[in-house]
């Protein structure tokens, strides 16, 4: 099958080395310094409130958005955070997987919302879509510290590739689900495009919207290990560390971490798009 | 003025609409042009008008293209050609900012499966036509709360759709399109969704409130007893076209071809005979200045054993039988003096069905009043009559 020889490898070095680095460089610094300052806010924040006070929150909103149950599962799973020693670094883990699902959440949406209205966006964003979710994360890795560096920058970056495609795929979907006759009844009495989204479909879509928000987060959990190997700091750090000292135990203590986190995320936000359904 | 004026209305589904159009107007079936070109001809040619006031009904069967008509009337669908007349003013050439206000001040719709805003409770569901205008919050939601009593939901403000049986969402759909006081409402299927007593409560409470309000409905249904029962006029459609418009008598007495035929064979006349089609002229008559003599000589000539006894004015004063007539006569009495009053009356427009009990507990033929006044009189046998010869008429046209 070689009738011929493709030089992508080489086009793509080139363009990165002689063209994007050189010449793009200040635009990706600007960018990284603009993430960086986010990160750093919110990763300061969760540090500075004392582990007790956020544990309650989330035990709070447990209780109030999934039930007595998932309150106990939380009371038990922040003291095991604690007693591991894990605290810190699970709240470095919150502040990546925040960061990325904040910027996920104010492009995927709006642009979810145009594809649902023009066709020919939605056919253009499609495919685009397809290979952000299925490229293997470590493609993009690669120039993500090329351009941003190491650490918790390049994390959110490649995170926010992989988990941004079902916020956008479910807000599509969400406002097409809208059922027609209440668009129709919108139309009737004369809304405009702009009252029909806000006043109509944005509300009756807010149940499954509120369910692509909650595979953004789960996304984002899933890629804290793959982005510790790029210096993100957290709970995929302790699992890295124990994988590479064939530490069985050090690996497990961290990999329960990112369980217990991922499953109070993604009860609360289950919880909130219920809520939003009554 | 005409409220809605509909003419030469086209609607082809597909890739070239006017070339559509133009197979329509060469005598092209709608079948030869899905055929050829692939393209659905939704509504050919309709024309027709609704009065100011004016209950409008258009039956037909699923597929017959009326729901796609309904909706070309306030542009939720794009009409392909011909015209639709709002208050004179053709909504297909409006701009989209004219098309608003237009549907905003003038057509309310309502909806089979209801179409409410889940999010919202019944007093904001129905205050939604008037929050897009922007109307002030409590302005709106003061003329919500009347349309809301209007419909008899007054307690329900706060309660959401879901917790709402069927009737009473599709109260909700009808207050919220009365609460925009637009003179014109569409009703698209608006009962159909409705179990069958629900339904006929409805539709009773509609035309109570249209003779309040004097709204001009358009109503769109399948159910030709819905149809009969609510319209002033009638339009039924088949395959896109209109292809009778008249009122239920008419439609009934003279279907315009085997499809209507077909469709008001099963029809219970007696739900739509009403008095005065069965009423006879009655046939004697005794002035207030007639005495027993002459009342027993009109009874004789005309093989009748009572007669209804009139003043000047026509106004009916009561019936005199054979029997106090001879009395009067041999005493020397007036004939007010032994009239029989235990007779029944009945309005002009009381259905078949209503009298038929009536007819059988009455010794009498029941004096037909309006305004205390003797119109007609209805014996037994007109009934029975009515029932049957009309069956007959619609049997020998079939022939």
């Amino acid at each position: 099958m070689n009738y011929f020889t493709l030089p992508l490898e080489d086009w793509t070095n080139d363009f990165v080395y002689d063209w994007l680095i050189p010449v793009m460089g200040g635009f990706f610094d600007s960018v990284s310094s603009i993430i960086s300052f986010f990160i750093n806010g919110v990763a300061d924040l969760f540090l500075m409130i004392p582990a007790e006070i956020i544990a309650i929150v989330f035990i709070l909103l447990a209780w109030r958005l999934a039930g007595k149950g998932i309150a106990i599962f939380t009371l038990i799973g922040t003291l095991y955070l604690g007693s591991v020693n894990l605290w810190e670094d699970a709240m470095l883990t919150l502040a990546v997987v925040v960061v990325a699902t904040f910027f996920s959440i104010i492009i995927g949406l709006p642009l979810g919302i145009l594809t649902a209205k023009y066709s020919i966006l939605d056919k253009i964003v499609r495919p685009i879509l397809d290979f952000m979710q299925t490229l293997p994360s470590f493609v993009y890795l690669i120039p993500a510290i090329l351009l941003f560096g190491l650490g918790e920058v390049p994390a959110v970056i490649s995170t926010f590739v992989f988990a941004t495609p079902p916020a956008v795929r479910m807000t599509t979907l969400a406002i097409k689900q809208v059922p027609e006759d209440m668009v129709e009844a919108a139309r009737a009495f004369g809304s405009t495009s702009w009252q029909m989204l806000v006043k109509v479909q944005l509300p009756v879509a807010i149940p499954t919207i509120m369910a692509g928000v909650n595979q953004t987060i789960m996304l984002a959990l899933s890629m804290a290990v793959i982005a510790s190997m790029i210096g993100a700091p957290g709970l995929g750090s302790t699992v890295l560390a124990g994988i590479s000292s064939v530490n069985v135990g050090l690996g497990l203590v961290g990999g329960l971490g990112i369980v217990v986190l991922a499953i109070i995320l993604d009860r609360i936000t289950q919880g909130l798009g219920n809520k939003n359904k009554k | 003025m005409n409220k809605i004026l509909v003419k030469n209305l086209t609607k082809v589904f597909g890739s070239n609409p006017k070339e559509g159009v133009k197979r329509l107007q060469q005598g092209q079936s709608k079948e030869q042009i899905l055929k050829d070109t692939g393209m659905t001809v939704g509504v050919n040619n309709a024309s027709f008008e609704v009065k100011p006031g004016e209950f409008f009904v258009l039956m037909g069967l699923s597929g017959s293209g009326k729901s796609t008509l309904i909706r070309l009337i306030n542009r939720l669908i794009e009409p392909t050609d011909g015209e639709v007349l709002i208050d004179g003013q053709d909504i297909t050439k409006m701009n989209k900012n004219d098309l608003m206000q237009t549907r905003r001040k003038k057509l309310s719709m309502v909806f089979q499966k209801f179409a409410l805003f889940p999010h919202r409770n019944v007093l904001e569901n129905v205050a939604y036509g008037l929050e897009v205008q922007g109307v002030e919050k409590s302005e709106r939601e003061a003329k919500a709360q009347k349309s809301i009593e209007d419909v008899g939901l007054k307690g329900y403000e706060n309660s959401y759709p879901d917790q709402l049986s069927g009737g009473m969402q599709q109260r909700v759909g009808l207050a919220r399109a009365l609460a925009n006081d637009s003179d014109i409402l569409l009703m698209d299927e608006a009962f159909s969704a409705l179990d069958p007593i629900i339904r006929k409560e409805m539709q009773d409470e509609l035309l109570q409130l249209q003779s309040k309000l004097g709204k001009t409905i358009l109503f769109i249904t399948h159910d030709l007893d819905e149809a009969l029962k609510l319209g002033d006029r009638i339009a039924i459609m088949k395959n896109g076209e209109i292809v009778q418009i008249g009122t239920a008598e008419e439609i009934l007495e003279n279907p315009a071809n085997e499809y209507v035929y077909n469709f008001v064979e099963d029809v219970d006349r007696s739900k739509v005979l009403m008095a005065s089609n069965i009423m006879k002229k009655p046939d004697v008559i005794t002035t207030w200045k007639d005495g027993p003599r002459v009342a027993m000589k009109k009874m004789e000539d005309a093989g009748l054993s009572s007669i209804f006894v009139v003043d000047k004015d026509k106004n009916l004063k009561g019936i005199l039988t054979i029997d106090a007539a001879i009395k009067a006569y041999k005493e020397n009495k007036w004939v007010e003096d032994v009239l029989e009053l235990d007779f029944h009356t009945t309005d002009p427009m009381t259905p078949l069905s209503d009298l038929i009990g009536i007819a059988a507990e009455s010794k009498y033929p029941i004096a037909v009043v309006e305004e205390n006044k003797l119109v007609g009189i209805i014996v037994r046998v007109s009934i029975l009559s009515g029932l049957v010869l009309g069956k007959e008429q619609s049997e020998g046209m079939k022939e």
